[in-house]
């Protein structure tokens, strides 16, 4: 009988019922209700609303500042011609100047770029020491790990900028209103969780694999560089990804690390176009789409990596 | 060098090298690999958190003051506002964004469009908070012709109680009276030529204080002489204001408006009206085949007549009455209508999230368990009550958990949503840290009491956290 196939402990009651019924196809078990087309009208709805900003946002950005302030961007799905990229290449054609958008854009990238790669690579490294070392107080050096997830940042801000201070006091470079400043920042606060996704991702390595190494006398780096990275890449790119798209997303420490510095990455930008007394919303409309579209290019480029990332982070 | 060339170690035969598989040695390369984040984590986060709790401890000239910074935090109203609003945040956002994620989950699993529904969901987690609080204050925006939540409420309002072309907002303490010019009068709303007209004349009715932004909307253009018709009454009106003439009334020039879409009144002797008319773009109107006789034209008030002008939703207005109470209860008691906003904004961004999370864990739960509930005859309902969501209740914990730890630290939504007027109101404690740590006058002990706060608020998530990783472990 189909019911022995079953170890007794994981079969939850009703189990047996289900069971001793011959399988049915998927499509026979959920068969037409009348709530089906209710299902997809109400989630037709939901979609068509969480779009709305988005798209507004996106047309707000194509029509002419003079637009703006009398109708609705709306207006659009009946004049399309009031379209126009006027308000893009006006930004863009101001180029390179500091505080301008591309420079911010620019700024995003110098700060995200390295953040992201020291995150990546220390917490591998960390990873798989914590998983393969043959060292004790591993487990203590996790827990901690893992009990520093949760800090917020906030907490460390005034200290590091003391620290930041001393250090410049001491060597001549004070990291306090420099991208390096806000570099460390980010890497130390990305740290907690790179440690934890990598280090859960390399348990799932069978640590046969690396003790043949070991026997085979190859070395730790030989291992972490030819055996580790490949197989860790996964997990690697989901860090990456949040990684990256959290700092470059960052507006809190960039406004507390680049005091005093010319150059802004581009949430400061849009920050500072609406602390600005002229109504400028098309600036901020158009900055806006431009900071979305490298984050959106990510995510839909790798979204499997991203939602795994997601998961990692929190379903255990 | 050459080790990047080697093929796998797992697969190569053994090549000894004696010196290499000694513990010792792999013990200090493994303490190597851990050596970059141990390091940056001891001095950037570890080492500031005491340097924290320690900052608490001492005035901003450098002198220890024992609890005071903490005394002053919860004894000074304005102090009390970020808390009260982390408070609102906690209770409303977690809740929510569990409920929409579970709903999005379970409602997702039944359409064949899944995969586009997700990721129209998820996308604002990519964005930026400052850019998503962007197109919130866009949708949000007081005036009607640019934020769509009041445009909606306005087309509602106006299907009911239709507006005029030219608004007065009494509210605001706009008279219908002060848009009379030279040659006008007002009385009960309306606006009358002040001379008496006959069949053949022509009239004209200068406006002021009529908004050029008003006018662009109705497409208004120059005004011209009105000509005189037998028979008829024509006349023009117009915004009796040339930016290049700003003293002279009552004469037309070229950077003057005609006032398009003005519904007129011909008033007989009795003071009744005989005859109706609107206004062209360049504000010209005639009345044809009038009787002979002695006139006025009346601009009717429904012309002033004010609609829905937009509600504040970003506004510091408080939800609960606390108006006759103390400043205390004030700041701890009332609710500002911009929290609501900004919670609304970021259910946006982060629902996606619960609902990937939630989903995932759907996804993990034994199908054959909710077949038998279905098959044992219990309802789609109380399959889901009673079988789906306690086998989910952890991953919707979690899901909580999160968005807890995740609200208490919130700060990017409020400074970017929140206009000046509702900033106040609208404060948390990690915006109150920046405000006082780094912004203005710089109170360090004070900012420092709050990260001390902020961080003995998460401490419950860390302990829960490290118990359910040693649940897992064992």
């Amino acid at each position: 009988m189909a019911i022995a196939t079953l170890p007794e402990d994981l079969s939850p009651p009703g189990r047996a019922v289900a069971a001793a019924i011959p399988p049915t196809p998927r499509h026979r078990l959920r068969p037409w209700r009348p709530g089906r087309l209710g299902v997809n009208l109400v989630l037709a709805l939901v979609a068509a609303a969480w779009l709305v900003p988005t798209v507004a946002l996106l047309i707000v950005s194509f029509r002419p500042e003079s637009l703006y302030e009398t109708s609705g961007w709306w207006k659009v799905f009946t004049d399309p011609s009031q379209l126009t990229a006027g308000n893009y290449s006006t930004l863009f054609r101001q180029g390179l100047v500091a505080g301008g958008l591309l420079d911010s854009l620019l700024t995003s990238i110098e700060i995200t770029v390295p953040a992201t790669l020291l995150v990546t690579v220390i917490s591998s490294l960390a990873g798989y020491s914590l998983t393969f070392g043959r060292w004790r107080g591993g487990n203590a050096v996790f827990y901690t790990v893992v009990g520093l997830m949760v800090v917020p940042f906030q907490v460390a801000l005034l200290p590091v900028v003391e620290l930041y201070r001393a250090f410049g006091a001491a060597t001549g470079f004070n990291p306090y209103g420099t991208i390096e400043g806000v570099v460390i920042f980010h890497v130390a606060f990305g740290l907690p969780f790179g440690i934890f996704l990598m280090r859960n991702y390399y348990l799932g390595i069978p640590s046969e694999l690396v003790e043949a190494g070991r026997i085979d006398g190859a070395g730790e780096w030989l291992l972490f560089r030819r055996l580790i990275i490949p197989l860790g890449m996964p997990a690697a790119a989901s860090l990456a990804i949040f990684q990256f798209i959290w700092v470059w997303n960052d507006l809190f420490v960039a406004l507390v690390f680049l005091g005093g510095y010319s150059h802004y990455p581009l949430t400061i930008y849009l920050y500072d176009q609406t602390r600005a007394l002229a109504a400028n919303y098309w600036v901020v409309a158009t900055g806006a789409i431009v900071s979305v579209v490298v984050p959106l290019t990510v995510f839909f480029s790798f979204q499997r990596y991203f939602v795994r990332g997601m998961l990692a982070g929190s379903v255990k | 060098m050459t080790l990047v060339h080697a093929p796998s170690p797992a697969t190569t035969p053994a090549r000894p090298r004696p010196g290499r598989s000694r513990p010792l040695r792999r013990h200090a390369w493994s303490l190597l690999f851990l050596a970059p984040a141990a390091v940056w984590l001891a001095v950037v986060v570890i080492y500031p958190v005491f340097a924290t709790i320690r900052y608490s401890l001492f005035n901003d000239s450098g002198s220890f003051v024992g609890l005071s910074n903490y005394k002053n935090l919860f004894t000074t109203n304005s102090l009390l506002i970020p808390f009260r609003n982390n408070v609102i945040w906690v209770v409303i956002f977690p809740f929510f964004v569990t409920v929409f994620g579970l709903v999005f989950a379970v409602l997702s699993e039944r359409i064949r469009w899944a995969t586009a529904f997700k990721a129209i969901i998820v996308m604002p987690i990519v964005f930026s908070t400052t850019a998503s609080a962007l197109v919130w204050t866009n949708i949000f925006d007081l005036d009607p012709h640019v934020g769509a939540v009041n445009a909606a409420v306005q087309a509602v309002s106006d299907w009911f109680n239709p507006p005029g072309a030219y608004p007065v907002d009494t509210a605001a303490g706009q008279t219908v009276a002060a848009l009379a010019s030279a040659g006008d009068r007002s009385a009960n709303g309306a606006i009358l030529s002040t001379a008496t007209v006959h069949p053949g004349d022509t009239v004209r009715l200068g406006l002021i204080g009529i908004s050029p932004l008003t006018l662009q909307r109705l497409g208004a253009k120059p005004p011209r002489q009105p000509t005189a018709a037998p028979g008829s009454i024509t006349g023009v009106v117009w915004r009796d204001f040339s930016p290049a003439h700003p003293t002279d009334r009552s004469t037309l020039y070229p950077d003057e408006q005609g006032l398009p879409m003005l519904h007129l009144a011909l008033l007989g002797a009795g003071g009744s009206s005989v005859a109706s008319t609107t206004t062209d773009t360049r504000g010209l109107f005639r009345f044809s085949g009038v009787p002979p006789g002695t006139y006025r034209v009346q601009v009717v008030p429904s012309n002033f007549q004010a609609g829905f002008t937009g509600t504040f939703w970003l506004g510091p207005q408080s939800l609960t009455p606390t108006g006759s109470a103390s400043q205390t209860a004030q700041a701890l008691l009332s609710v500002p209508l911009i929290d609501v906003g900004m919670i609304i904004a970021y259910l946006w961004i982060w629902s996606g999230f619960s609902m990937v999370l939630i989903g995932a864990g759907l996804s993990a739960l034994d199908r054959q368990v909710l077949e038998a509930a279905r098959v044992d005859g219990a309802t789609e309902w109380q399959t889901f009550r009673r079988v789906t969501m306690p086998l989910l209740a952890p991953v919707l914990t979690v899901v909580f958990v999160t968005a807890v730890i995740n609200v208490l630290k919130i700060f990017d939504i409020v400074v970017n949503m929140a206009p000046g007027a509702s900033q106040q109101q609208a404060n948390t404690l990690a915006l109150q840290i920046y405000n006082s740590g780094f912004s203005g006058g710089i109170h360090t002990g004070l900012a420092s009491a709050i990260a001390v706060i902020l961080f003995v608020l998460v401490v419950p998530a860390m302990v829960w956290n490290l118990k359910k990783l040693r649940a897992s472990n064992t």
